[in-house]
């Protein structure tokens, strides 16, 4: 889900970097608050074995394939959130400075993407809820139960939000022509699919974290029940297939009905957009006034880059000198590989 | 080899590229920072029909690996991982975007087609950009010269921890995964027995070196932040580069170079 610079408008870009340096600065300042900043080594120890650990492959049963691990869900659960967010941070800066892996410019959005849900979306709606829950009862087998169901809900909404931000980023842009719902479609059934076998990996290990040292986790009381040990695999099997069930059916209904944004951009407009909305349509329909004032503000403000091709006949006309230059422009490139290679050759020669 | 050998190999030829001495890593970290993110910035800004504008941008990084004599070969490499997801995003354009925008003899280009190509050549220029300033500056200088600019002290000390720990880390898993396979050969990765104790040992491990390594560090006078051997000052040799190249970039920007040649030669 790395998102290259390619991807992204420089507004888009500057937007997610504003998003995601904020979340960055409140998550420093709340460490500092909490006298946190003593994690460092362990953030560090921690950030680099999850950077290993995402290159590890697990292999599906009986799919052939293979997953990975989920590493904004498990950062925060070891770490919390701002901890998991700063480590997942420099993860995503040296995957993207030594591997390529992401851009420079597209660092704050794919911050966003891939750590902001998964260490603040996940940890505050769905890890801490359901810790602190008496789901299945009080002993260690609820509480691994627990552990299991927080992960699997936990990877694959964060991947779902994840996702649904990487069309909508792209989409503003201007990058593609693909329908904003069928971009939609395409994206978020595949990552419903990897945000289960994430779930199940990550809760994999966190369910051995826990039956090891269980202090190390966020929001589990080490004290809690002694009840007899659960059959892991059991239980993972069972949620596994009821997250698979209820998966699939939400993916089949998922691209066989628009989602709602869909519907409000498109299936309006049979049934009539303004009476919908109830709107007056000489006052704000699309040849009103108020449209033309709107359209005259978009163009002198407009930031991103205008994606109107210029007249036709005018562009035909240039394209030839365009094409002609652009190939100088290449041979240039090359004379100039080729001047570096003869004033290297004449350097070692000397 | 396997994935996490290649890792630790790309990261260690990272390192040996920005070891070296060549003009271009004469030159403050700051200075090439800042001309490698107006250069990213421009490139992003194009029109995404507007190729024949983008295309003289390919001149800078050019002109920089012959300057830094680096091997654009390792740089291309790297495509593999850029280009899938933004292929995937360009190839609908064509299909989506059937306008015939111009002719090349009696073949119609259309709008797709071209927007296919920029968006393209926008991911692999950007991509030379972010590959020649690191093939260019150590980590230890960058996060030097991010703390000169003021970037949190948490996030370059972090940033500087990991980038150490990942060699050790990554070496580590590479070789319980090299064990893991002599035992269970044929098989493609780890299996579902060993989904949580595999990485799960490791982690506790690493979590309780952690906390000594922190100890040791107070013990040797650590107070939460790095000192870091500070970079030269940012001279006026730094100031230039970075004005010449910005200004380069605002040139090709919003002057058609392409255009302009291909005027001089078809009427």
């Amino acid at each position: 889900m790395h998102m290259a610079d390619a991807l992204l408008a420089p507004a888009v870009a500057a937007t997610m970097y504003v998003a995601s340096g904020t979340a960055a600065g409140i998550s420093i300042s709340k460490l500092k608050k909490d006298d946190e900043a003593s994690k460092l080594p362990v953030m560090a120890v921690t950030s680099a074995l999850v950077f290993a650990g995402q290159m590890i492959n697990y292999t599906i049963p009986g799919t052939g394939s293979s997953g990975h691990m989920c590493g904004g869900m498990l950062l925060s659960a070891l770490l919390g959130p701002q901890a998991g967010f700063l480590s997942m941070i420099v993860i995503l800066a040296i995957q993207c400075l030594f591997f390529a892996d992401g851009g420079l410019m597209a660092l704050g959005a794919n911050c966003w993407n891939m750590a902001f849900y998964g260490c603040f979306v996940g940890y505050y709606l769905i890890w801490r809820p359901i810790m602190k829950s008496k789901w299945f009862g009080s002993d260690k087998n609820a509480q691994r139960l627990r552990i299991i169901a927080a992960s699997i809900i936990g990877c694959v909404l964060t991947l779902q939000l994840g996702a649904f931000s990487v069309v909508l980023e792209t989409s503003l842009s201007g990058i593609t022509e693909l329908p904003f719902g069928a971009f939609c479609a395409l994206m978020q059934p595949i990552h419903l699919a990897i945000g289960l076998v994430e779930g199940l990996i990550t809760a994999a290990v966190l369910v051995f974290v826990y039956q090891s040292r269980p202090e190390l986790l966020q929001c589990v009381d080490p004290a809690d029940g002694e009840g007899a040990k659960a059959s892991l695999r059991s239980v993972v099997a069972i949620l596994a297939a009821v997250a698979l069930v209820v998966g699939g059916g939400l993916s089949l209904l998922a691209s066989s009905n628009p989602d709602g944004l869909e519907w409000a951009l498109f299936g309006n407009a049979e049934e009539g957009y303004a009476e919908n909305m109830g709107l007056d349509e000489d006052d704000f329909g699309v040849q009103s006034s108020a449209a033309d004032a709107a359209g005259s503000i978009q163009e002198k403000t407009s930031f991103l880059p205008d994606y109107a091709f210029p007249d036709s006949e005018a562009a035909v006309g240039t394209t030839v000198s365009g094409i002609v230059g652009s190939a100088i422009v290449a041979g240039v490139a090359v004379l100039i590989c080729f001047a570096g290679g003869f004033f290297r050759k004449k350097q070692k020669n000397v | 080899m396997n994935k996490m050998q290649k890792a630790l190999h790309e990261l260690s030829e990272m390192d040996e590229l920005a070891a070296r001495s060549t003009p271009l890593h004469a030159l403050h970290p700051a200075a090439k920072l800042i001309t490698t993110i107006a250069y990213i910035l421009v490139t992003l800004s194009f029109n995404k029909y507007d190729l024949s504008g983008l295309v003289p941008m390919v001149l800078w990084p050019v002109l920089l690996f012959q300057i830094s004599d680096t091997d654009v070969r390792s740089c291309f490499y790297k495509l593999r991982i850029v280009l899938p997801l933004v292929m995937a995003v360009g190839l609908f354009n064509p299909f989506f975007d059937r306008e015939i925008i111009l002719r090349v003899g009696s073949v119609g280009v259309s709008g797709g087609v071209v927007s296919m190509i920029t968006l393209m050549l926008k991911g692999l220029f950007c991509l030379m950009a972010s590959f020649l300033l690191m093939a260019t500056t150590k980590i230890d200088n960058l996060c030097a010269a991010l703390r000169s600019m003021h970037f949190p002290s948490m996030l370059t000390s972090l940033l500087l921890l990991t980038y150490r720990y990942v060699g050790v880390m990554t070496e580590e898993l590479a070789v319980m995964t090299e064990a893991y396979h002599l035992r269970a050969p044929g098989q493609k990765g780890i299996h579902i027995s060993a989904w949580g104790s595999f990485l799960g040992q490791l982690l506790l491990r690493s979590m309780d070196r952690a906390q000594e390594l922190y100890s040791s560090m107070r013990l040797r006078g650590y107070h939460q932040h790095f000192h870091f051997a500070a970079n030269r000052p940012f001279n006026g040799r730094d100031a230039l580069y970075a004005a010449c190249c910005i200004l380069f970039f605002l040139l090709l920007r919003f002057i058609s170079i392409s255009q302009l040649l291909g005027g001089l030669f078809v009427r």
